[in-house]
């Protein structure tokens, strides 16, 4: 039996339609736009101005505390402008505006194909390398790696899970990361079990991408500590918490970080981000991304540079379809709507889904029935039909007792409910209103 | 850019679930059961069934239109299935006057008057059925002829009230026995009753398609039969002379109905699989108190209904397991 998480979970159509196509690098766009604010935490502090040169690779804005990253330019050129511009959230936000001129990246990367296997530095210099690139989670949490990898005092790592479940339909980026950098995944992997302190990583991969499975369990055999375990196809099963209990068995307490049972979980994307940051010198500044839907005229994984706009990848993978209503980025299941065409590329854009307006559109609504089956899809075992009606009440207090909090937005239970009606819209507004209510109990 | 793009929050794909594709596999796996009511009792099942959905359909568009004045939702189909529901719960004999009672009881007081459709605490249909008990309760119990088992007249009584009149009167249950069907004709049908409580094996093959295409799960039905077996087992066991066979029990007096489609109504029944099988132990054991120690040969309907009540305190209390704990 294929190992998986317990609680609920859903089975939406997969549509991996670019599953099968090489990741194409995509060269540098015209122009950029890169926000400083890429990342979960503080904003970066940009460290350039109107009229400066920057090459592909140069720091452009800089960690302003510890829970926050570096940016780097992605493209060489003349800064623009510093200024605001709306990023996927659709608000807008501080970034920096470089107009491309060649590519000339800063001497200190290595720019060579050639796979390095160097173990000698230690934990610290990985992880100050790590903090340097500017690494964040690549899944789409986009939490900054260095953090995750200093357990807070008193807490010790045991394992390692490497992410690389990819459960969202449609998004093939970390497949085909996995099929054509296995060694490199393998490498930053061992990089991240180094900075940890801990002598075992586990990569789990869903069972719909067996080449994978087959590729990196052969690979991993040269790579001390590192196994495969390949787990039954199920939504949300990237969510850390779900990984954390389809591989290990053990369940992260409400409220706690899963370091609180020895794991720390990172992406493959990250794992391959790391072995560049670290052997190769270069920081984060391109990452693969998906483009398709279902009528897509090329679905592509592409490797583009960071503030790419989204309109250069969808030219890329043939053209806006005449039909289009709606253009995610992300996955369909907890990606975001944008609202233009001119968004960025960011660190945690795995995707652009682009949906025909027949998709697009959501169902009416209408009266629960109570049928229970929200109850049952939701892998933190909470009552969504319950927490909709409390948030729109707004009776709060029974919001927090019945856990409103541990909701991870994973979707399973408004995908499922068969009066489609918007649950999680309803449990997102009340979760943010209990989590002002608990910050300010705190004062 | 022609057109606007929609943006909105996820996830941004649904199943292709509804509330109508599941009122509709309901009604679907009602039909071996009216089929063979239709083969027992001829064309009068039908008229009945159909006069009942007829009226509670009529019942719920004109009180939502008129009274309540909101857009009639008469066609997600929940309507069809009380108005089945209710059809499957009265004698194939009953005139059409009570029937429509029964309907605007159903409707209105079961459904309506607590809001429609999710909001209702009672089953419907069992609020229809019992309403028409009370108020007619020697047309509810003036069964007509199988006219396959060849059982005679208009008056022939059902198992359980053979049963119950029988061990009241102090016969023993040996001698009651030889003036009953046989096990394996109460499980086809050969017998009489409600409308479309009568072939147990039918209301199976129903539940099991319901089981089969996710439109209920098995706590329910299986906590109601299990409850009823083991209770009614043990009494068995202790006195044969003065408790009938389980397997009776079983397959009389509506309980396959009631455990299959009547208790698992979703909107009247617990949310979670604890819950789920504490109601349908409940519904259990009150059904089989009621037959060994009430007044009426029966005991399900009222079982469910009692069991009803109980659902929102169920919900209350009964939480799922969480993902991390307590
Ligand atoms: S979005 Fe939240 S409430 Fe809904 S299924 Fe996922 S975790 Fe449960
Ligand atoms: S899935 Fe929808 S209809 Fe069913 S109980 Fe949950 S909210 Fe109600």
């Amino acid at each position: 039996m294929l190992k998986t998480f317990k609680l609920g979970g859903v089975h939406p159509p997969e549509n991996k339609i670019s599953a099968g196509n090489a990741i194409e690098v995509l060269p540098p766009p015209k122009s950029v736009f890169i926000p400083v604010a890429q990342h979960i935490g503080a904003p970066a502090t940009p460290v350039v101005k109107r009229g400066d040169l920057v090459k592909t690779g140069q720091l452009i804005a800089k960690s302003s505390s510890f829970v926050s990253t570096n940016i780097h330019a992605s493209v060489s050129g003349k800064v623009k402008r510093v200024d605001f511009a709306a990023d996927s959230s659709g608000y807008p936000k501080q970034g920096i505006f470089i107009d491309v001129d060649g590519d000339e990246w800063v001497e200190e990367i290595d720019r060579s194909e050639e796979l390095v296997k160097d173990f000698d530095l230690d934990g610290k210099a990985i992880i100050d390398k790590i903090q340097e690139a500017g690494i964040v989670g690549l899944g789409g949490a986009t939490f900054p790696t260095h953090v995750k990898l200093v357990p807070p005092k008193g807490m010790k790592a045991e394992v390692l899970l490497i992410n690389g479940v990819e459960c969202e339909p449609y998004l093939t980026s970390d497949h085909r990361l996995m099929l054509e950098k296995a060694d490199k995944i393998l490498t930053g992997t061992r990089l991240l079990m180094k900075a940890l302190k801990v002598e075992k990583a586990v990569i789990g991969i869903e069972n719909n991408k067996p080449d994978a499975i087959q590729l990196l369990t052969e690979k991993s055999k040269t790579f001390e500590g590192i196994s495969v375990t390949a787990l039954k196809v199920k939504y949300p099963q990237g969510g850390e918490k779900q990984l954390i209990k389809a591989v290990t068995g053990k369940e992260v307490p409400s409220g706690a970080l899963p370091i609180a049972v020895g794991a720390v979980v990172s992406n493959v994307g990250t794992a391959f981000a790391v072995y560049e940051a670290v052997q190769k010198n270069k920081p984060l500044f391109e990452r693969v991304v998906t483009v398709a839907g279902k009528n897509v005229a090329k679905p592509s994984n592409f490797k583009a540079r960071i503030g790419t706009p989204t309109e250069v990848l969808i030219e890329a993978a043939g053209g806006l379809p005449e039909d289009t209503g709606k253009v995610i980025s992300g996955g369909p299941m907890m990606g975001r709507a944008v609202s233009s065409l001119n968004v960025p590329v960011t660190k945690g854009t795995s995707g652009i889904l682009l949906m025909e307006n027949k998709e697009a559109k959501r169902n009416e609504p209408i009266t629960c029935i109570r049928c229970s089956r929200c109850v049952s899809v939701c892998p933190m075992g909470l009552e969504p039909y319950f927490l909709k009606v409390v948030s729109e009440k707004q009776v709060f207090d029974r919001a927090e007792e019945n856990r409103i909090m541990d909701c991870i937005e994973c979707g399973s239970c408004s995908y499922t409910c068969p009066s489609s009606l918007p649950l999680l819209d309803y449990i997102r507004f009340g979760k943010g209103k209990v989590g002002q209510i608990i910050r300010s109990r705190k004062k | 850019m022609s057109n606007l793009l929609t943006v909105s929050p996820s996830p941004h794909i649904h199943s292709d679930d509804s509330t109508r594709k599941i009122m509709y596999r309901v009604v679907f796996a009602l039909i071996p059961a009216l089929i063979w009511s239709v083969f027992v009792f001829g064309a009068d099942a039908l008229r009945v069934t159909a006069i009942a959905v007829i009226a509670c359909i009529a019942v719920e568009y004109l009180i939502q239109k008129y009274l309540m004045k909101v857009k009639p939702s008469i066609n997600d189909g929940s309507a069809l299935i009380t108005g089945i529901l209710l059809a499957f719960n009265v004698p194939a004999g009953l005139p059409w006057w009570i029937i429509v009672i029964g309907a605007v009881a159903a409707m209105g007081i079961g459904k309506l008057s607590f809001g429609g459709l999710g909001n209702n605490i009672f089953n419907p249909a069992l609020v229809g059925r019992v309403f028409l008990l009370i108020s007619f309760p020697v047309q509810m119990t003036t069964w007509p002829a199988n006219q396959q088992a060849g059982t005679d007249a208009v008056s022939s009584a059902t198992p359980l009230a053979v049963i119950k009149e029988g061990i009241t009167s102090g016969t023993p249950v040996s001698q009651l026995f030889s003036e009953m069907p046989a096990a394996t004709d109460m499980l086809l049908g050969n017998t009489t009753g409600s409308l479309g409580e009568i072939s147990a094996l039918m209301l199976i093959i129903g539940g099991l398609y319901m089981l089969f295409k996710k439109v209920i799960t098995w706590h329910i039905p299986v906590s109601v039969i299990g409850s009823v077996a083991i209770i009614a087992g043990i009494f068995w066991l202790a006195d044969p002379q003065s408790y009938v066979n389980p397997v009776y029990h079983l397959l009389t007096g509506g309980l396959m109905l009631g455990a299959i489609f009547m208790a698992t109504d979703m909107v009247t029944s617990p949310m979670t699989p604890r819950g789920q099988i504490i109601y349908g132990v409940g519904i259990g054991a009150i059904t089989i108190s009621i037959r060994l120690f009430g007044a009426y040969p029966e005991g399900i309907s009222f079982a469910i209904l009692i069991m009803n009540a109980f659902t929102p305190l169920i919900n209350n209390y009964v939480k799922p397991k969480r993902f991390g704990g307590k």
